[in-house]
C-alpha cells in the first residue's frame, strides 16, 4: 500500500499571541513545528505500513525551510519526502493549495491512501483534506479517530461526529483526515534520526509538477484577505476576594443575569 | 508579492512584530521579507508610514455575477431534529438577505423530515428546498455534497452558509471545490460590503489570536461555514408564510462511495459541548477521576455540558470528545467555568471567545486568570461544593 501523508509546517501556537499591552503580535522567535494533527496522520501511516506493508511518503507545500519538518517526519518513520516549493505558491488559499497538492500527488504517481491532519493550527480551516480528495476524485472521511480494518481494497474507520461517532467503510484509493485521539505518535528513534540526516528530500517547483501558473499561489486563490486585526479585548476582569463563602456569594451575584 | 518601499520604510520594526509567520526582519533600517510570507496583509495594516503593499496581478475583470442572487443556508438535520445552528444561520441569513434585497432559502437534506420545513419557514426562510430520502438518513460527504452542489448549480444563490459543525466542516469544502469557488471556514462575523455587495467574512485565525476578514472576489457563490452559538436566531413566527419545494435527486446522485455501517451516539456525549450554552471544564487540578465527578455535578447543576483540558483527557478521567483546545474542540458558550485548569495557550484558544469565563484555581499566578472574567483563587475542593449548592438552590 502506498500512503502519502500531507504535512504542513506551522508557527507554534504558543509563540503567536497578542501582547495585551502593545496590542501587537508577540512572537519572540516563533518556532516552526510540524502541524500537531499531521504527526498523528504520519503515525497512523507508519502503523498501517508496518501492518500491511508498503511505503509512506510525506508531502508538503511550503517554503524551503519546510525541509526540516520533512526530515523530522523521516526520522519518525516516513520513507520518502517531497517538498513542492516555489515563490509562485505564496499566498495560496485552500483552493490553490489543494490544486498544488493534487498536482504533486499525480506527479509522484498517485497512491492508495492519502492521510491529512484534521486541520492546520495556523489557519484552522480543515478544508484542505476534503478539497484535495475532490480534486483527486476519491472518497474521503474527516475526523477519523480509529482505523479498524484495511483489507482487499476497503478501509473501515470510525469518524468523530458532534454527537458520537459513525463507523464507515470506503474503497481505496481514499483520503482520511485524522484527529489526535487516533494514536500516540512515537518519538524519533536514533536510527530514524540517522536516516533522516542522509535522506534526500525531493524538491519540486511549480513547473516540475506541471502546475498552471494562474492556478497557484495568491493568483490562483478564490479568497482574499482584506483585513487582519486584533480581536476585541475582553472587558474588565475581576479576581474575587474574601472567604470561600464570600467569594461564592460574589460570584453568584455576578452570575445573576446569566443563570 | 509583498512590496517594500525602501525609501518610505523607516525600519521601525512594527511589521516584524506583527508578522505571525516570522517572515519579516528589519535589516539595516529596512524591512526584508522572506520566502515564508503568506501575503496575509497584517504588516501592511501595521505599517504606519505606508511603506508596504501587496501587489496583486489583477485577474481579468470579474465575471458578471448578475445571474446569482439570494442567500442560502444549509439546515443541518440529524436524528430527527434540526441542529440549533440552522436557526442561527437563518438569523444572520435574514439580515444579509435583507441588506441585499434578496430572498432567504434553506436547504434541508435528510430522511423523515417531519415538521422541519415549516420550522425553517417560521424561523425566517422564504423558501425551503427539502430533499427527503432514505439514502439521506445517514450523513455521507458524497451524497450530501452532490445534492447541495446540484441545487446551487441550478438556482445560483449568491451566498451559501452552513454551520461549522462536524458535518458542515466535512462536506462543505467538497461542495466549494466541486463548484470551483472560495470558502471561508468558521466565521464569527458576516456582513455585506456597501460598495459592491460582497460578503465580508470574518474569522479568527491562530486560535483566535488574530481576526481576518476575507472576501471571495472572482467566483460565486460566496461560501462560509459559521461557528455555532455566535449568531442570533430570529424570533419564531408560526404564521410566517414560505414556499416549500420538494427536491428529488436522481438515484445516481444518491449513491455514495462511502457506506455508513453504524451510527453511535455516545452516552457521555449526549450534550454536545460545542452546542452547549453553559460549560463546566475540569483539568489536572481535579486530581483524579473521582475528583473529576465534581465537574459533572457542576455541569448538571447548571444544565450544561462537561469539558476538559488535555491533561484531564490524557489522565483518562473523561473521553477525548470533551477536550477543548488546539487539538480538541472550540467552544464559545455564554458561560465557561474552568476548575483546576492552568490556562495553557493550547487550552485557551479553544474557549477564549466564550461570553463569560470563570476560573477557579489555587495558583494566583495561573495564566487562566488573564482570560477569566471572574477569578476565584482557592482550593476547588472547597469552592466547588459550595458553588454547586448555591447554584442548585437558585435553580430550584
Ligand atoms: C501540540 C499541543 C497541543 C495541545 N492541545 C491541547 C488541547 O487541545 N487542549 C488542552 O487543554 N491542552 C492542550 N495541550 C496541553 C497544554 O499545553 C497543557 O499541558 C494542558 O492544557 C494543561 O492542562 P491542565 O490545565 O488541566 O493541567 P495543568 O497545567 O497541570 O494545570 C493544573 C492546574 O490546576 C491547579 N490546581 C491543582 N490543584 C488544585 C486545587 N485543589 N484547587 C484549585 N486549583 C488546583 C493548578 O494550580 C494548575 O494551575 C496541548 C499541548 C501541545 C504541545
Ligand atoms: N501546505 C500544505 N502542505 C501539505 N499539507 C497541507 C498543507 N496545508 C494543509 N495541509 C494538510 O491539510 C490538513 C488540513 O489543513 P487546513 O485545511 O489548512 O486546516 C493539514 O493537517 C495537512 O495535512
Amino acid at each position: 500500500m502506498k500512503i502519502i501523508v500531507c504535512v504542513k509546517q506551522v508557527p507554534d501556537a504558543k509563540d503567536v499571541r497578542l501582547d495585551p499591552v502593545t496590542n501587537t503580535l508577540a512572537r519572540d522567535g516563533v518556532q516552526s513545528i510540524m502541524n500537531p494533527y499531521d504527526r498523528h496522520a504520519l503515525e497512523e501511516a507508519v502503523r498501517l505500513k508496518e501492518e500491511h506493508g508498503g511505503s509512506v511518503t510525506v508531502l508538503s507545500m511550503g517554503p524551503p525551510q519546510t525541509e526540516t519538518t520533512l526530515r523530522e517526519a523521516i526520522a519518525c518513520g516516513a520513507d520518502e519526502a517531497v517538498l513542492v516549493s516555489d515563490r509562485a505558491f505564496a499566498g495560496a488559499d485552500t483552493w490553490a493549495t489543494t490544486y498544488t497538492l493534487a498536482k504533486a500527488i499525480e506527479k509522484v504517481g498517485g497512491c492508495d491512501l492519502v492521510l491529512c491532519g484534521k486541520q492546520a493550527i495556523d489557519g484552522d480551516t480543515a478544508q484542505v483534506g476534503p478539497g484535495l480528495a475532490e480534486r483527486l476524485d476519491i472518497p474521503y472521511i474527516t475526523c477519523v479517530r480509529k482505523v479498524t480494518d484495511c483489507e482487499s481494497g476497503l478501509i473501515r474507520v470510525e469518524r468523530l461526529m458532534d454527537d458520537g461517532y459513525d463507523e464507515v467503510e470506503l474503497p481505496l484509493p481514499a483520503l482520511l483526515t485524522v484527529v489526535k485521539e487516533i494514536n500516540e505518535p512515537r518519538i524519533a528513534s536514533l536510527k530514524g534520526k540517522m536516516r533522516s540526516k542522509k535522506a534526500e528530500v525531493l524538491m519540486l517547483t511549480a513547473s516540475e509538477i506541471g502546475a498552471d501558473p494562474a492556478a497557484v499561489g495568491l493568483k490562483g486563490s478564490t479568497t482574499q484577505v482584506v483585513r487582519v486585526f486584533s480581536p476585541e479585548a475582553r472587558g474588565d476582569r475581576e479576581i474575587l476576594t474574601g472567604s470561600v463563602d464570600e467569594q461564592v456569594a460574589h460570584l453568584m451575584s455576578r452570575l445573576e443575569k446569566i443563570l | 508579492m509583498l512590496r517594500i518601499d525602501s525609501e518610505t520604510c523607516i525600519g521601525c520594526g512594527l511589521c516584524e512584530q506583527n508578522c505571525a509567520f516570522g517572515a519579516i526582519t528589519v535589516v539595516d533600517g529596512c524591512a526584508q521579507v522572506a520566502d515564508n510570507c503568506t501575503l496575509c496583509g497584517s504588516c501592511v495594516d501595521a505599517c504606519e508610514v505606508g511603506a508596504l503593499s501587496i501587489e496583486r496581478e489583477d485577474r481579468e475583470k470579474s465575471a458578471d455575477f448578475g445571474d446569482w442572487s439570494g442567500v442560502w443556508v444549509f439546515a443541518e438535520f440529524r436524528r430527527g431534529r434540526l441542529a440549533p445552528v440552522a436557526y442561527e444561520l437563518l438569523g444572520i441569513g435574514r439580515q444579509l438577505a435583507d441588506k441585499r434585497g434578496a430572498e432567504l432559502s434553506a436547504v434541508l437534506v435528510g430522511n423523515e423530515l417531519g415538521e422541519a420545513p415549516q420550522q425553517l419557514v417560521g424561523s425566517g426562510a422564504d423558501r425551503v428546498y427539502a430533499a427527503d430520502d432514505q439514502a439521506l438518513a445517514d450523513f455521507t460527504d458524497d451524497v450530501y455534497g452532490n445534492v447541495l452542489a446540484d441545487l446551487i448549480r441550478e438556482y445560483k444563490p449568491e451566498v451559501v452558509l452552513a454551520g461549522a459543525t462536524a458535518i458542515g466542516r466535512s462536506f462543505i469544502p467538497r461542495v466549494a471545490t466541486m463548484l470551483g469557488t472560495g470558502l471561508t471556514a468558521d466565521c464569527t462575523e458576516l456582513d455585506i460590503r456597501a460598495e459592491d455587495g460582497a460578503l465580508l467574512q470574518t474569522r479568527p485565525a491562530f486560535g483566535g489570536n488574530i481576526m481576518a476578514t476575507i472576501v471571495c472576489p472572482h467566483t460565486r457563490p460566496q461560501m462560509a461555514t459559521v461557528r455555532p452559538l455566535v449568531m442570533k436566531p430570529n424570533v419564531y413566527d408560526a404564521d410566517r408564510a414560505g414556499e416549500i419545494i420538494t427536491v428529488t435527486p436522481s438515484k445516481e446522485r444518491l449513491t455514495s462511495r462511502v457506506k455508513v455501517l453504524r451510527s453511535v451516539t455516545e452516552k457521555s456525549d449526549q450534550l454536545n459541548i460545542t452546542e452547549a450554552v453553559v460549560v463546566g471544564a475540569g483539568g489536572r487540578g481535579m486530581g483524579s477521576e473521582k475528583g473529576f465527578a465534581l465537574v459533572h455535578e457542576l455541569a448538571e447543576a447548571l444544565g450544561g455540558a462537561v469539558a476538559a483540558s488535555r491533561a484531564a483527557v490524557d489522565s483518562g478521567w473523561i473521553p477525548y470528545p470533551h477536550q477543548v483546545g488546539q487539538t480538541g474542540k472550540t467552544v464559545c458558550p455564554k458561560l465557561y467555568i474552568t476548575c483546576g485548569i492552568s490556562g495553557a495557550i493550547q487550552h485557551v484558544v479553544g474557549m477564549n471567545s466564550s461570553d463569560t469565563i470563570i476560573a477557579i484555581n489555587k495558583d494566583p499566578e495561573a495564566p487562566i486568570f488573564n482570560v477569566a472574567t471572574y477569578g476565584i483563587v482557592g482550593d476547588l475542593f472547597e469552592v466547588l461544593p459550595k458553588l454547586i449548592e448555591k447554584i442548585r438552590e437558585k435553580r430550584d
